[in-house]
């Protein structure tokens, strides 16, 4: 399926979980917020939610700011 | 010293908040925050990097068991987009702190405070303790308490620009009416700044180009603590009155 992950579009398998996204990409679910279709998916939930191809999934994290 | 600076119940050991951004590496940015004696960083929430999985992280040099984390939402310009990043912020993060930012000038980057308030009622109502960045408007830092803000942060002039506190009696207004701490955010070069806002009776100081930015960032943070440490201190210990003439120190009698 294809997925528009963080502004570009990425190939993945079918039926990965949030949690199974995350772990494909070396992401420690830990330190991040995931979004997907503008919904923000709760850290408990990431087992629960599936990811459908065209979905638009934003991963974001904290960095140097004032 | 029982003189600690509290929000909503929140106890802070440093009356300094020092951000993140700008520095040459994680590493100086690590030396700078720890120099700087404080106890809260400021940090942005950004995409992660999904292409390179090997580069580092902030939170591996900035300890966020040592650090209370605060998010802010710099670069946001509608109310829609600080609500975003702020939730965003509260789901990547263990708090419900949030540094609000509704910018609405690309070149001064002084906030658009009618934003602010609709967000910050919004964000409040939510259960968020909501720190906005606002200008020296009393006013409006009235209007951004009765909306839920659980402190007010004037800025002493426009974010990044070292100028310095330009409108004291501004600032000393919203003091004199705050039911809330009031911490200075954005603007400040130096010191000296620093010890200004605090003698003015300031809660609290939030900055970072002036720490970042500096020759020696690490030498910087050091003389902001002192700064702030000074400043809190002459305030509370009650300066003299101003006096156009002069008045002797030394006594008459006894002079030959």
């Amino acid at each position: 399926m294809k997925l528009k992950l963080n502004g570009d579009t990425a190939e993945f398998q079918d039926g990965l979980t949030v949690a199974g996204l995350l772990e494909n990409l070396k992401i420690e679910p830990g330190r991040v917020a995931v979004e997907v279709n503008m919904e923000i998916v709760k850290k408990q939930d990431y087992q629960k939610v599936v990811v459908k191809q065209g979905d638009s999934i934003e991963i974001v994290n904290f960095v140097g700011g004032g | 010293m029982d003189d600690k600076l509290v929000i909503k119940g929140i106890e802070f050991r440093s009356r300094l908040w020092v951000g993140t951004g700008k520095y040459k590496d994680f590493e100086e940015t690590r030396k700078a925050v720890e120099a700087s004696g404080t106890d809260v960083v400021t940090v942005a929430v950004r995409r992660v990097n999904i292409t390179d999985r090997k580069s580092e992280n902030l939170l591996d040099y900035i300890d966020p068991k040592k650090y209370r984390i605060l998010p802010n939402t710099a670069g946001c310009y509608t109310v829609e987009d600080a609500l975003r990043y702020s939730r965003l912020a509260r789901e990547a993060g263990i708090s419900d702190l949030v540094k609000l930012e509704v910018i609405g000038d690309e070149k001064t980057l002084f906030p658009d405070t009618c934003g602010l308030l609709k967000a910050t009622g919004i964000l409040a109502k939510e259960g968020f303790i909501v720190l906005p960045y606002t200008n020296d408007d009393p006013v409006m830092a009235r209007r951004l308490v009765d909306a839920g803000a659980a402190a007010v942060m004037p800025l002493a002039a426009p974010i990044g620009s070292g100028l310095g506190i330009r409108n004291p009696y501004n600032i000393k207004i919203i003091l004199e009416q705050a039911k809330v701490p009031v911490i200075v955010d954005a603007g400040v070069g130096t010191a000296s700044d620093v010890a200004i806002a605090m003698e003015l009776g300031c809660d609290g100081v939030l900055l970072n180009t002036a720490i970042a930015g500096a020759k020696d960032p690490v030498s910087m943070a050091e003389a902001m603590k002192y700064g702030v440490l000074a400043g809190r201190l002459a305030y509370k210990a009650g300066r003299i009155a101003r006096k156009l003439h002069a008045a002797a120190s030394s006594p008459i009698e006894g002079m030959l």
